[in-house]
């Protein structure tokens, strides 16, 4: 029988990005036991990664804004799909959190007067993000890891121990949540230096796993984003909501490979960069929508005029919103005119007056980025830019104010949960995210285990029923090589599921997944030359465990998109372009059925929980009908008549610049 | 655009181990991780190497690289002539634990060590701090810990004894961190120098000058960091403050 340690836990946190650091001191504040189990070394959470700054109506910059302003704009951004109660739970508490990073020893960028300074964000209102330069996600997580720190020194000078009651067990994997019945019971996981197991038996669990990149070619995400959490809760019985919005950004670098993903801002656009194919011609001007035929340029003249006078030319059409950007360098691309590494050029060459040095001057850290990531002078040369995966809005289905799944003693906080941003996240809303409802899952969590009458035990079935899934790639001897198949996932996902949907591509996708799918549970690995049963720090072994969650959560996502008939935020389906107030009350929820060895994803619809009327009254009657049916709205204006159905265009034209940059 | 290079990876564990020569497809705009990705994806599968971000913004993916100390996912295989052998090493200051991977904990180990923020009395919400203020302390948080500093750190790199009395660069840092930042209320200037070794920096810069993030780490950290320590013992004028009652002597915050 193969060896395993086991630990015991009021609070198992999975994740050490900001949410699962945030659930992890509030749990040890309530006074639990409790371990962070982090994929990576602890600080090196993909949180750093985050630049714009954290949302937070402190009213700092302009006094008018406050937490109802917030929530008005985060129900804008995400197409009123959002949890209504997590968007005012977020605004109302998004100031408090990050006054209370600056009391742990966090220093933002100060006001004149020597508050914290916040700034303007496409979709904010007013100037509302604290931020540190451009690395306002590393202060997050340097400020929550250095806090941890000095809880651990408390503990320290109390007990004699610094992990008394609060570990972070670093480079560790957790491949199954383990249940009692019905609850949570612990989790199973492998120590990523040695390849032990470890049984952690604890009554709660949040995950606090992030997102899903790496399930597509082209991504902003780094490695450890395979949809753990996600995965997880689906095994488990929990549930996932609207999976199928995923937020693409049109420009991430595509060349050269080593930063692939990447963002590449979108004030490169607004700072004169045009967009053109492999024939040099300035393609935009051919995917001007009907919509927007009357507020674009037409020539390149005319475009080339409205940056320096706006007031009497039109915008030049490399300035249409997000969606139109990508989905015309997606029919570039598929129609045979694309750079030759899969995207299109953006380029800022000889475009501005003042020359190179203007360049350097406007774009400082773009060309910043390109020289010191891909020697790519952008003042010499273009730049290789397609649509990139950058975060998902879908997520497991939790309760607002606690965090819980539909599983007792589950709970989930940050990119891994669902509903908090609708359809569509507005830029700074993720950092504010995870602090508050961080917090929030490691409070009901805490609360929860307070209200138990007893432990869970963990049974001996589940765990050798996890010691046996995850030795299984080494047992196949002639499985296939786990870094083949993921590409083959990556390239599906990327090209049948991305930014533009079809119903056939869709339906495609779901075809070939079910074929991967038996790809995936057959890949194998040997094991490593050194150490005792070669499975210290094993890439290949790691891959063939993560790729069963990337393979549920692109399930997750195929099938939902396929469902969802309409256009909204996150989700751009190229045969149902318009938004629909009717698709609008409906949640698409993931659950698994089927065979337990081998389970599918199976949807349902779930309607939307009506907003609360003192909500619904911040909002003028004129935009409510833009997004609810005549039903929905407040008994006074739902006798006059509806305007037609919001083109999902129209309405996208108004935050150009949501996303992180 | 594409050349079969030349490479020299460590593999092994904290036993033993030895470089091994692999020849591997190199293309235009790579860097030293997208090639070790490659050794993976199809002649070593379970060559373990560190990172994250690739993007020069965790600091996962340290090794040395013909014997510099480098972030692997910065350093572009454009920088090497393509009949150059490229020798990839783990970061030699750490334990190995396999291939390129080290064991980092001695970070962890001093973190603890130092006494954390203290905010005093003053309520969350209530801070006022100017920024060129914040700006010396905020240098410092950069940092991103890819721990190039510690590694390349003579007191022990090549001390291995002096590890228990030495904090290294970059905690030497996150103490000036403290002691610049304009709401703390701590005293670390006495467990700089007893503590964690400040005295043992000779300012050979070293640590600056393998800075991803440009820091710099002994202008701006440890010279200031050691005049203040000086300034506390030495200063005749802050002595006799002292004596007379009108400079209140500093309580020493003892490490925790």
């Amino acid at each position: 029988m193969t060896e395993i340690e086991r630990h015991a836990y009021d609070v198992v946190v999975i994740g050490a990005g900001g949410a699962g650091l945030r659930a992890a001191i509030e749990a040890r504040l309530q006074g639990k036991k409790t371990a962070i189990i982090s994929k990576s070394l602890f600080g090196k959470a993909h949180t750093v990664m985050a630049e714009g700054g954290a949302a937070a109506a402190m009213g700092n910059a302009n006094p008018n804004d406050n937490w109802m302003v917030h929530f008005r704009d985060t129900m804008r951004g995400g197409k009123f799909m959002n949890s209504w109660r997590m968007a005012e739970l977020h605004a109302k508490e998004a100031p408090e959190r990050i006054w209370e990073l600056e009391h742990w020893g966090a220093l933002f960028d100060r006001t004149k007067e020597g508050k914290i300074s916040q700034r303007n964000f496409g979709g904010h209102e007013y100037p509302r993000l604290a931020h540190v330069g451009d690395r306002t996600g590393l202060e997050l997580i340097r400020t929550t890891q250095q806090k941890i720190v000095a809880l651990q020194q408390e503990d320290h000078a109390e007990t004699g121990d610094y992990e008394s009651r609060l570990k972070v067990w670093a480079e560790t994997t957790v491949t199954r949540l383990l249940k009692d019945g019905d609850r949570i019971c612990g989790a199973f996981a492998y120590v990523r230096e040695t390849g032990r197991f470890v049984v952690f038996e604890a009554p709660a669990v949040v995950l606090a796993t992030g997102g899903i990149g790496k399930a597509f070619k082209v991504t902003s995400n780094s490695w450890e984003y395979t949809g753990d959490g996600h995965s997880l809760a689906l095994l488990a019985g929990a549930t996932l909501l609207n999976m199928e919005f995923v937020q693409f950004h049109p420009t991430g670098m595509v060349w050269p490979p080593s930063v692939k993903g990447i963002l590449v801002t979108e004030s490169v656009r607004g700072d004169r960069g045009v967009l053109k194919n492999s024939e040099g011609k300035r393609f935009m001007f051919d995917y001007v929508p009907e919509v927007f035929k009357n507020q674009y340029a037409t020539t390149e003249a005319e475009g080339d005029r409205w940056y320096d006078d706006p007031d009497n030319n039109k915008r030049p059409p490399e300035l249409l919103p997000r969606d139109e950007v990508a989905r015309a360098i997606n029919s570039e691309v598929k129609a045979g005119r694309g750079s030759p590494h899969g995207g299109v050029f953006l380029t800022v060459v000889d475009r501005m007056p003042g020359g190179a040095a203007e360049i350097v001057r406007r774009l400082p850290s773009m060309h910043h980025q390109f020289k010191e990531l891909a020697d790519v002078d952008i003042t010499k040369e273009p730049m290789e830019v397609g649509p990139t995966c950058h975060y998902v809005m879908g997520g497991v289905e939790v309760d607002p104010d606690t965090g819980a799944a539909k599983v007792p003693g589950l709970f989930a906080a940050g990119e891994v949960s669902g509903g908090m941003h609708g359809s569509n996240r507005l830029g700074g809303n993720s950092l504010s995210d995870l602090l508050v409802f961080g917090r929030r899952a490691g409070l009901g969590a805490s609360e929860y285990v307070d209200g138990l009458p007893e432990r869970p035990a963990v049974p001996e079935a589940e765990v050798e029923a996890a010691v046996t899934e995850a030795l299984a790639p080494f047992e196949r001897e002639d499985g296939e090589n786990p870094y083949a198949v993921h590409a083959e996932l990556q390239q599906t996902m990327n090209d049948l599921v991305g930014i533009i949907r079809k119903e056939g591509e869709l339906q495609q996708a779901i075809e070939a997944l079910g074929k991967l799918r038996e790809r995936v549970a057959n890949v194998g690995v040997t094991p490593v030359a050194v150490g005792d049963d070669g499975r210290g720090y094993h890439p290949g072994w790691h891959l063939s465990l993560d790729l069963r969650n990337m393979m549920l959560v692109s399930e997750a996502v195929a099938k939902a998109a396929l469902e969802r008939q309409e256009s909204r935020g996150g989700h751009t389906r190229d045969d149902y372009p318009q938004m629909s107030a009717d698709w609008r009350k409906v949640n698409l929820v993931c659950g698994l059925a089927g065979d337990p060895a081998s389970p599918h994803v199976e949807l349902k619809r779930q309607p939307m929980v009506p907003m609360r009327e003192d909500l619904l009254a911040l909002f003028e009657t004129d935009e409510l009908k833009k997004y609810l049916t005549a039903e929905e709205l407040p008994a006074e204006v739902a006798a006059e008549p509806a305007p037609a159905e919001a083109s999902a265009e129209e309405d996208s034209a108004e935050e150009n610049e949501e996303g992180d940059r | 655009m594409s050349y079969e290079a030349k490479f020299k990876v460590w593999r092994g564990d904290d036993g033993a181990g030895e470089l091994t020569d692999y020849t591997v497809e190199v293309n235009e705009g790579e860097v030293v991780l997208d090639i070790i990705h490659r050794l993976q994806a199809t002649q070593a599968p379970d060559l373990a190497v560190r990172w994250n971000c690739k993007a020069g913004k965790c600091g996962s993916c340290s090794a040395e690289i013909n014997g510099m100390p480098r972030l692997m996912c910065m350093t572009r295989m454009s920088t090497f002539t393509e009949d150059e052998t490229i020798t990839v090493t783990p970061i030699r200051t750490f334990p190995v634990i396999r291939d390129l991977v080290t064991d980092v904990s001695f970070n962890y180990e001093k973190a603890r060590q130092i006494p954390s923020f203290d905010p005093g009395d003053v309520k969350p919400g209530e801070f006022r701090m100017q920024q060129e203020d914040v700006e010396r302390s905020q240098e410092f948080r950069k940092c991103i810990e890819c721990y190039l500093c510690q590694n390349v750190c003579h007191v022990i790199r090549d001390h291995e004894e002096n590890k228990p009395e030495f904090a290294g660069p970059r905690f030497l840092m996150r103490i000036a961190e403290l002691e610049m930042h304009p709401a703390d209320q701590a005293d670390r200037r006495e467990i700089a120098a007893k503590d964690h070794g400040l005295g043992f920096c000779n300012i050979t810069k070293c640590c600056t000058e393998v800075c991803p993030e440009h820091i710099k780490i002994t202008d701006n950290a440890l010279i200031p960091m050691k005049e203040r320590v000086v300034g506390r013992k030495y200063d005749p004028v802050v002595w006799l403050g002292t004596k007379l009652g009108i400079v209140r002597k500093g309580q020493d915050t003892p490490s925790a």
